[in-house]
């Protein structure tokens, strides 16, 4: 019997969650799962808490089934993840600060998104005022006499998000990085809580901009799970359109940015001329660039009036990025700057599970799309592009080859486009309590969002959790032992979310 | 070499610039005074700031470099540094936990300068507005001389409201 089952079995009781069960476990049960993860028989998708309970998010990855394990802690502790599997250990950091549930064992007490600046404790549990008086904050320490550090941020050089990184290096070579996140929390699962439907969803829409489409959708399932909504097929179809454009859109900018770091401009030139392509053509066939809040509960806001557009672009943007794939393999400059730079150990990314293409550069076959899989994707023909070498040529690739195959869906989906209504006017009333779960792949990796919903049909309680979660952390892994200029290099090729990240 | 011969041979692919938008003329015409035309003429430095967007902005500053808008032909540039920049491009609800970082920014960039809060969050917080973490809009931390609207605004809107500020300064 896997672990999943096994833990399954030990359930005290059996929440209403669609589509995966949520169960409450006893201490035993958790602390089971935590050596689960440790063992690698699971894996962590999510760990977050609320007034009184821990939530864990498990997932067996070679059925894609997701479990949630809840534990009930009356005295306001719960057994640490962290102790023994490092991933969690930001997410017990953040459960400590936004509800106040203290991780018995935790290594890491320092608060990680709560910068003593918001007047006010534990926002998401029992809220008390404080003085917003900000507050020093420990760096881990890297010493010896020829260290020196390079304090990076929050506000950048370029037009990027804030972060602080704490670079530590020796000469040229970087020892240690740390990041200090946070700067952009803007409180969005407080937001979320007594929201209505629409006004959650266009929330969700901006949990990080570059990826609006992904997380509208995940928001939107979730929702369509926990109120019985089914949604017609011509929306899922529409839906995947959109996911997919604005992957490849990412994918361009990403690919023109990594080689503009490289110093070859040219490079991003010709790439950001095929994503402003994508973009017009988005407009043109959805009313909005990005395509923010195009993807609502129920279905698609707009429907498609005329595909050739869109079939034109694809053909514009094969056409254009073809020749580019050829430059870029055939630039030894470039490439001397991208191969074997900032190599990810393959077992870290085991343990950290990142999505996307910091995992798939890495061996790692995951993809939402796949497993657990969402319609329309089982009725399409793709590969999931997998490298073993890990490094900043490797996350390229990956890149490359996804922009080929996501081109390839959209010829797809618009030769097999459903007719019928793109959207179904479905309330969200009905019991109390009512639960809902997705998991949806962004261009950066899975998306995780987590709701309840009450019995006027409002968000009663939300969790999101962005694939730059696990993948930041890496970065600080993947930087060690390069030199300081191959930073912005490594930081793009991850080009993980600050904002979704935040929250 | 291939590439070389092609661009050679292309016409450019720069559209032609828009008009300069007629609000927000007449916001600006409230904070150029004719010293900082003298000063700084037709060319002004930007520097982004990022108080707590979530990226979208971003992305559409960015389209304003693509060859389609090319910001640069009209004198308009981003800098790297708050010390070399003329105005100050701010993005997103003001978020507490940036608070003191925008404010060090402005204070780091010489005078004269200018703020431009770009998109919905930074006019009033946008869907934020009311969370415990934000301040507000860009203008509940540092004043504000140009609004450019939008969830997020276009790059042609971009445009519109940055040559109205050269057209001003000019």
């Amino acid at each position: 019997m896997s672990l999943r089952a096994a833990l399954h079995d030990a359930a005290l009781e059996v929440f209403d969650l669609r589509p995966w069960p949520r169960i409450r476990v006893d201490e035993e049960t958790w602390i089971r799962a935590v050596f689960g993860l440790h063992t690698g028989d699971v894996g962590l998708t999510a760990l977050w808490g609320e007034p009184g309970t821990v939530h864990m998010g498990l997932i067996e990855e070679e059925t894609g089934e997701v479990l949630v394990l809840s534990l009930d802690c009356p005295d306001g502790h719960f057994p640490s993840v962290g102790v023994t599997h490092a991933p969690a250990l930001r997410l017990e950091r953040t459960i400590r600060e936004m509800v106040g549930l203290v991780p018995d064992g935790c290594p890491d007490d320092r608060p990680w998104l709560d910068h003593s600046r918001w007047g006010l404790r534990h926002p998401l549990g029992a809220a008390e005022p404080v003085p917003a008086e900000g507050a020093p904050y420990a760096f881990l320490g890297a010493e010896g006499p020829p260290m020196h550090q390079i304090p990076v941020g929050p506000v950048h050089a370029g037009i990027i998000e804030p972060g602080h990184f704490r670079f530590t290096a020796n000469g040229e070579t970087v020892v240690r990085l740390e990041e200090r996140l946070g700067w952009v929390h803007k409180g969005i699962e407080g937001l979320m809580i007594g929201a209505e439907v629409e006004r959650a969803a266009r929330i969700a829409a901006r949990v990080s901009g570059d990826a609006t489409v992904a997380w509208s959708l995940a928001f939107a399932r979730a929702v369509e799970a926990a109120a019985d909504i089914t949604v017609p097929k011509r929306a899922e179809w529409l839906r995947a359109v959109m996911a997919e454009m604005e992957r490849v859109a990412n994918h361009l900018g990403d690919f023109g940015a990594i080689c503009n770091d490289a110093a070859f401009s040219q490079m991003l030139s010709r790439c950001g001329q095929l994503r402003e392509r994508v973009l017009r053509t988005a407009e043109a066939a959805f009313g909005h660039r990005l395509m923010m809040d195009r993807v609502v509960p129920g279905g698609t806001a707009v429907d498609l009036a005329d595909p050739r557009p869109i079939a034109e672009m694809v053909a514009a943007v094969r056409a254009g990025f073809a020749p580019l794939i050829q430059l870029y393999d055939n630039t030894v400059s470039l490439l001397d700057r991208t191969v074997t730079t900032g190599r990810l150990d393959p077992a870290l990314a085991r343990v950290w599970r990142p999505g996307g293409h910091v995992g798939r550069a890495c061996g790692r076959r995951f993809d939402s799309r796949r497993l657990p899989g969402y319609p329309p994707y089982d009725a399409l023909r793709f590969d999931v592009p997998v490298r073993e070498t890990g490094d900043v040529d490797g996350r390229v690739w990956i890149r490359i080859d996804e922009i080929g195959e996501s081109l390839k869906m959209i010829d797809q989906l618009l030769a097999g486009m459903p007719g019928g209504p793109h959207r179904v006017e479905a309330p969200t009333t009905g019991a109390d309590g009512r639960e809902g779960a997705a998991l949806t792949e962004a261009f950066r990796g899975d998306a995780f969002l987590w709701l309840r919903l009450d019995g006027d049909g409002r968000i009663a309680r939300a969790h999101l959790r962005d694939a730059s979660v696990f993948q930041w952390p890496l970065l600080e892994a993947a930087i060690a032992y390069n030199i300081v200029a191959d930073f912005p290099l490594l930081n793009k090729s991850f080009n993980c979310s600050y904002s979704g990240h935040d929250l | 070499m291939k590439f070389l011969v092609e661009s050679l041979m292309r016409r450019p692919v720069t559209e032609k610039p828009p008009a300069a938008d007629d609000a927000a003329l007449v916001e600006l015409g409230r904070c150029l005074d004719a010293v900082a035309h003298r000063r700084l003429g037709r060319s002004l430095a930007i520097r982004e700031v990022d108080a707590g967007s979530c990226n979208g902005c971003e992305l559409e500053i960015h389209a304003l470099n693509n060859a389609y808008y090319d910001l640069e032909r009209f004198g308009l540039r981003f800098v790297a540094s708050p010390r070399h920049a003329d105005v100050l491009m701010v993005t997103g609800p003001a978020t507490r936990n940036m608070r003191e970082a925008l404010e060090r920014t402005l204070a780091a960039t010489p005078d004269p300068k200018w703020v431009v809060a770009v998109g919905d969050c930074a006019f009033d917080g946008g869907v934020f507005a009311g969370s415990y973490a934000i301040c507000g809009g860009v203008d509940a931390v540092i004043a504000v001389d140009l609004h450019i609207k939008g969830c997020p605004p276009s790059p042609r809107a971009l445009l519109e409201g940055l040559i109205a500020l050269i057209e001003k300064s000019a």
